[in-house]
């Protein structure tokens, strides 16, 4: 094991299937001389060279397209979309082609193909550049989505992630690229996708943090067990296509209460879609309705003070917890 | 009619067959429309054979070649089965694409028809991602991309020649312009009514061709071929024509005249190319006729094929949706078969 950081941990797992597989290639803006926005692909120009190492213009869609073809013809592309604000310019490519032409073509190809991207809020960038859509391509059948929230997690899903057929959308999060944590040095360490993460055991609710709300739940859950006596399970589902639904409901079988804590808005959500298979198939299990914290239904704001009370915090996590053991009204958020 | 010689006379008589095959298919094709045989939407070929047989002379077999929604007759020229094409329209299990795709998403990776594609302008992207694959692979393949004159328009078509002539990606571009985007006349979408010079400011030369005339539009597509190939310069091809039907099958055509359907029909390319074999000396009214009824004869058959296909199975509705393997085994999904949980494929 090493320490290192969440960018760290994603640009040792480029570097090493760059180094196994010489049809896989980056391409992506600012990825090779600037060495990325957020440095995730630094030192791997110098490494790797600029045939597997491209600097794109500025144009998402055709980027996302120039990929597909690249990976139905024999490549391995992972493509940096700089923020995931700009994947909505590329919709059209990543929806119609990457994650159909498949199925439309009746199996003749296939489309391995990774576009990774940043997510998330808190860093005052106002309505257009604070985006959370796990959501958005949760929806999509033939997209496989992952949404690593540790270091660890970021390395072994992202081998996965570029050594799979399918096409997958990567998302990472712009506030844990600077985190440190610990990852196997093993160079053939992977993460399956479909397989949760059980980052605390507890017997009185279970907690679903999407993305980076895996932390924040799972700080809730340490302070609802010594402020509230309350022993949260905390799960991190890590990919949501596939997604371990078992795990989840065999969880919710021993706790019999449920949250789910994402960043994204609340209509059509992640958690939405999580409730409605939970209480689907394990609705005699449930004790109290299955809560959501979510971010809030409206486009983001620029002040700071509307900024943070526009996305989940331990507090609410905690105000919608103690809500299902009885307090209705405490659950409450506008 | 330009001046070019006519190719050998083996040549120039298999490209009549495969111009009369496609227009007899896609009068079939639209007979069987209006029989509900063939749903969705149907968008002919007809009058436009020329640019199609006359481009696809000029490729390799190993070379990439990428189409729209207009898509029966590339595949047809390509090679593929007729009743496979048919079997796709009808919506069956023997359909180039298992009847996933229909109409507009022909694609039969066995003869590098990369596809039709629905959505005007998506397909440019991905031709240059198959130049780049080419490229990287050190292959001597080169791409050829047909869109409408419709798809000059979108974004695409400016971010994909940029990045084409930015990496010297070995890819023609072939803009169809059948003086219509949909309904509306070039001259009302576009500024720019020289499209073969909508490239210049991306670093792509344009060329022209009478998309009307078969040995022009494999004349000037092989030149193009060639520098793209050798030179490793994407090239812009304006392929002028003309459909002779309506945009699709649905259409009433309030937008022209019938004066100028009239007139352009005389430059009809099946017509007047048979017309300069039988001229040249090459073809005999006697051996015209047969080449008809052979073309009569398969598309018969490729009916009768498609007829006798059958529906594809409803369990199958889940294949190719992802590859599966042990790191997918099967998906969580919901749908009508009950209140609870379905795994999208089996998870055996």
């Amino acid at each position: 094991m090493a320490e290192m950081r969440y960018r760290e941990a994603l640009n040792q797992a480029l570097a090493e299937e760059l180094e196994r597989d010489p049809n896989v290639y980056l391409m992506g803006q600012d990825i090779s001389v600037f060495g990325g926005a957020f440095k995730v692909t630094e030192g791997l120009l110098d490494r790797f060279g600029e045939k597997r190492i491209r600097d794109t213009p500025i144009s998402e869609n055709t980027i996302v397209g120039l990929g597909v073809g690249s990976a139905m013809t024999g490549l391995r592309p992972v493509i940096e979309l700089m923020t995931i604000n700009f994947s909505l310019l590329a919709l059209d490519q990543i929806i119609n082609h990457a994650a159909h032409v498949r199925y439309m073509f009746g199996g003749q190809v296939s489309v391995p193909l990774v576009v990774r991207m940043p997510q998330g809020a808190g860093h005052q960038l106002g309505p257009t550049h604070s985006h959370s859509f796990e959501a958005l391509y949760l929806h999509v059948p033939g997209l496989l989505v992952a949404v690593p929230s540790t270091a660890a997690d970021a390395k072994g899903l992202l081998k996965t992630a570029i050594r799979d057929d399918n096409p997958v959308i990567f998302i990472e999060h712009e506030t844990l690229y600077g985190q440190r944590g610990e990852v196997p040095d093993d160079p053939d360490f992977t993460i399956p996708f479909g397989l949760a993460a059980v980052r605390r055991e507890g017997s009185d609710v279970t907690l679903i943090g999407i993305s980076r709300m895996a932390q924040t739940a799972e700080r809730a859950a340490e302070q609802l067990a010594t402020e509230h006596g309350i022993e949260a399970e905390v799960i991190d589902p890590r990919t949501l296509r596939p997604l371990d639904l078992d795990t989840i409901l065999e969880s919710v079988a021993k706790t019999n209460r449920c949250v789910i804590v994402e960043e994204g808005w609340p209509h059509g959500g992640v958690g939405a879609n999580f409730a409605a298979l939970i209480q689907e198939q394990g609705f005699d299990d449930l004790d109290a309705p299955v809560g959501r914290v979510t971010g809030v239904d409206a486009p983001m704001p620029y002040a700071k003070s509307l900024e943070q009370i526009s996305f989940p915090h331990e507090e609410q996590v905690i105000e919608a917890t103690l809500a299902l053991f009885g307090d209705r009204k405490r659950a409450s958020r506008g | 009619m330009t001046d070019h010689q006519l190719p050998p006379s083996e040549m120039s008589l298999e490209w009549l067959r495969s111009m009369t095959l496609i227009r007899r298919f896609e009068e079939r094709a639209g007979e069987q429309y209006t029989r509900a045989k063939v749903g969705g939407f149907l968008h002919l070929a007809i009058g436009e054979e020329a640019t199609i047989v006359g481009t696809v002379a000029a490729l390799r077999p190993t070379d990439y070649m990428i189409a729209t929604y207009r898509s029966h007759g590339q595949a047809l020229a390509r090679g593929s089965e007729p009743g496979r094409v048919m079997a796709e329209l009808f919506g069956r299990v023997d359909g180039l694409c298992r009847g996933r795709g229909g109409s507009m998403h022909m694609f039969d990776l066995q003869r590098r028809f990369m596809g039709g594609f629905g959505i005007v302008g998506g397909n440019l992207p991905l031709a240059a991602g198959f130049g780049l694959t080419s490229d990287y692979l050190d292959s001597d393949d080169a791409t050829l991309c047909q869109f409408g004159d419709g798809a000059s328009n979108q974004g695409t078509f400016g971010e994909t020649l940029n990045l084409a002539a930015l990496w010297s990606l070995p890819v023609v571009f072939m803009v169809t312009n059948n003086q219509f985007g949909m309904g509306t006349s070039l001259e009302r979408h576009s500024a720019q009514t020289d499209l073969q010079r909508k490239g210049e400011g991306f670093g792509v030369p344009g060329l022209e061709c009478d998309g009307m005339d078969v040995v022009d539009t494999w004349a000037v597509t092989t030149e193009a071929l060639r520098i793209a190939r050798e030179e490793r310069q994407p090239v812009l091809v304006e392929a002028l024509n003309y459909r002779f039907r309506g945009h699709s099958i649905a259409d009433p055509e309030d937008y022209r005249s019938e004066e100028e359907v009239l007139e352009w029909s005389k430059r009809d390319p099946l017509v007047t190319f048979g017309d300069r074999l039988v001229a040249e000396g090459v073809l005999s009214d006697e051996q015209r006729e047969a080449i008809d009824l052979e073309a009569i004869e398969t598309v018969d058959a490729a009916v009768a094929f498609a007829d006798a296909s059958p529906e594809p199975e409803p369990s199958s509705l889940y294949d190719d949706v992802y590859v599966l393997s042990d790191q997918v085994r099967g998906w969580y999904s919901a749908d009508h078969r009950g209140a609870g949980l379905q795994k999208g494929e089996d998870l055996s």
